[in-house]
């Protein structure tokens, strides 16, 4: 085994130093701001304001979880029909279900703004058929139904490409052996796509709960969410220390979850082996 | 019928999928300027929208931005790749791997915010001004980048044959040449994906690029943003269609040419 050369040591290093300025850096920054007051001295302060922001991430929270189990249930049975129709018909749908994730989010929340408000079509359409304005623009459905909308691709790929790897023959193997249609879906293709389900379910709930312009945009800026308060904390200079604690407490929050998730999903690939 | 049953779900899901970017590029046409009442087909809105300078301005800025920071963020990446896939300590190796994926992991707001704090503590300590701006978005935008450029090529690496690059030192290259010459093309395909995503990711960037970028530079996202706060001109309609149909044609050419090439690919194999 020849020795590593010069070459061969340094290449990194310049991607160790960008690591090092902005990605650690920054980092500590966040920590520097989150432990000390307006002048810069060392101060508990900002933890204690936090518990006036207890709601907002309950309601973050919440919200987000509702809009990863409706992923869910709309994009598993989804990616299931996808991945059993032609090889053919799977390239257009693979194509279908990737345009949205290329569009801008920005386009894509203000669209279905533009298509629910109260002066949009829809409402224009049930007013011409003599039915009530549904006002969900400003309502936290509204708000929930923009995260769905807009994260729901990111539910539907990840477990449709473990739809695709999931060998055919276990799901033939099973109905062989005298599986239900139900006791196979649960006995054989929920646990062999479970790896698509957590990263499916980590790329919708990560988003969504430190999203801001959904809530700006289908909230009407009546509801107010994490992503909202830490974008408005960070507008004044004043406030970037209590918006440093709502930031690494976000992150703190995101990294345990994260880390649970894979967590489990280790565990569930350890059952089937 | 279970089958008729999948179909019209699929239907159902993916018209609702494309109800609003549908709804939006039809009434980006609309010549009465409402959003409830079709008057009539115009080009209006598109005539406004390629005489507002604010806005080709920031499509070039979001050009511009996106091919620096690819090219930056691929190049520290490959060499990056090179420096992991030759580190024998598995537990530096797994430090540097971890920390790389941070920006991947945590919520754009957190990355955006902690670059942010970042550049306001430089910018307070060297009495800087006008800080925010090209650099800033280019640092910003490379950060990100990083990971998915890593991510595609160190997959290269691991399925390269060691042996190959010392049977080229053997045979007299230095290590700088052998790198070159002989696993440079080998990850290519890496590199060119590895750019691809950098590319994409940098343009459709808004929640990072709203916390470090200044009114003096704005990028496209961010020209939505500003324009969406409160009453919206028209011509936004304009541009949310061309760009949506923008990505369609290159998805849709992307994947016609991949099933081409995978179609000359395998004819070759078979020569």
């Amino acid at each position: 085994m020849k020795s590593r050369s010069v070459f061969q040591r340094l290449a990194a290093a310049p991607h160790i130093l960008w690591m090092i300025l902005f990605i650690v850096a920054p980092m500590l920054f966040v920590l520097y701001f989150a432990f000390t007051d307006n002048e810069g001295h060392f101060s508990l302060s900002n933890i204690s304001t936090l518990s006036q922001y207890g709601n907002v991430f309950v309601l973050s929270i919440g919200f987000a979880l509702i809009a990863t189990v409706v992923c869910l249930i709309i994009g598993y049975p989804l990616a299931y029909f996808m991945s059993r129709s032609k090889p053919s018909t799977q390239k257009i749908l693979m194509v279908l279900i990737m345009l949205p994730m290329w569009c801008n989010l920005l386009i894509r929340t203000y669209a279905l703004m533009a298509l629910l408000d109260n002066g949009g079509l829809l409402n224009s359409l049930l007013e011409s058929l003599g039915l009530d304005k549904l006002y969900i623009v400003g309502s936290d459905a509204g708000v929930i139904l923009g995260m769905v909308y807009d994260f729901l691709p990111y539910m539907v790929l990840p477990i449709f490409t473990a739809m695709t790897k999931l060998d055919k023959r276990y799901i033939e193997a099973a109905h062989d052996l005298g599986c239900t249609g139900i006791q196979t879906m649960t006995k054989v293709v929920i646990p062999l796509t479970m790896s698509g389900v957590i990263s499916g379910v980590t790329m919708v709930f990560v988003p969504s709960i430190s999203t801001f312009y959904i809530s700006q945009k289908l909230g009407a800026g009546k509801i107010d969410l994490v992503g909202d308060t830490i974008e408005r904390l960070f507008k004044n200079t004043s406030t970037y220390n209590v918006g440093a604690v709502i930031s690494l407490v976000m992150m703190v929050l995101i990294l345990i979850s994260v880390w649970i998730m894979n967590k489990f999903s280790d565990d569930e690939g350890g059952v089937i082996i | 019928m279970m089958k008729f049953l999948q179909k019209s779900y699929m239907f159902i899901i993916f018209a609702l999928l494309y109800a609003p970017i549908v709804v939006l590029i039809v009434f980006s046409f609309n010549d009465g300027g409402s959003l409830s009442e079709f008057t009539g087909i115009s080009l209006k809105w598109y005539g406004e929208l390629f005489r507002d300078e604010e806005a080709l301005t920031a499509l070039k800025n979001s050009l511009i931005l996106a091919v620096s920071s690819s090219v930056i963020a691929t190049i520290i990446a490959t060499f990056a790749a090179l420096g992991l896939h030759h580190m024998k300590n598995k537990l530096i190796k797994g430090t540097i791997t971890s920390i790389t994926n941070v920006p991947m992991m945590n919520p754009d707001i957190v990355t955006g915010v902690s670059m942010m704090l970042l550049f306001v503590a430089v910018a307070n300590f060297i009495h800087a001004k006008q800080f925010f701006g090209f650099g800033t978005m280019l640092i910003a935008h490379t950060t990100f980048n990083l990971p998915y450029a890593l991510l595609s090529i160190t997959p290269r690496f691991n399925q390269l044959d060691k042996s190959l690059s010392e049977a080229a030192q053997d045979l007299g290259c230095t290590p700088a040449r052998a790198f070159f010459s002989v696993e440079l093309p080998e990850i290519i395909p890496g590199i060119v994906s590895g750019l691809m995503m950098s590319f994409t990711l940098s343009l459709d960037d808004f929640v990072i690029s709203h916390f470090v970028s200044s009114p003096n530079f704005q990028t496209l996202p961010l020209y939505v943003y500003n324009q969406t706060v409160h009453n919206v001109k028209f011509s936004m309609y304009a541009l949310c269609a061309l760009i949506v149909a923008i990505i369609l044609v290159i998805l849709l050419a992307v994947n016609f040419t991949g099933s081409v090439n995978s179609k000359k690919k395998s004819k070759g194999g078979a020569n």
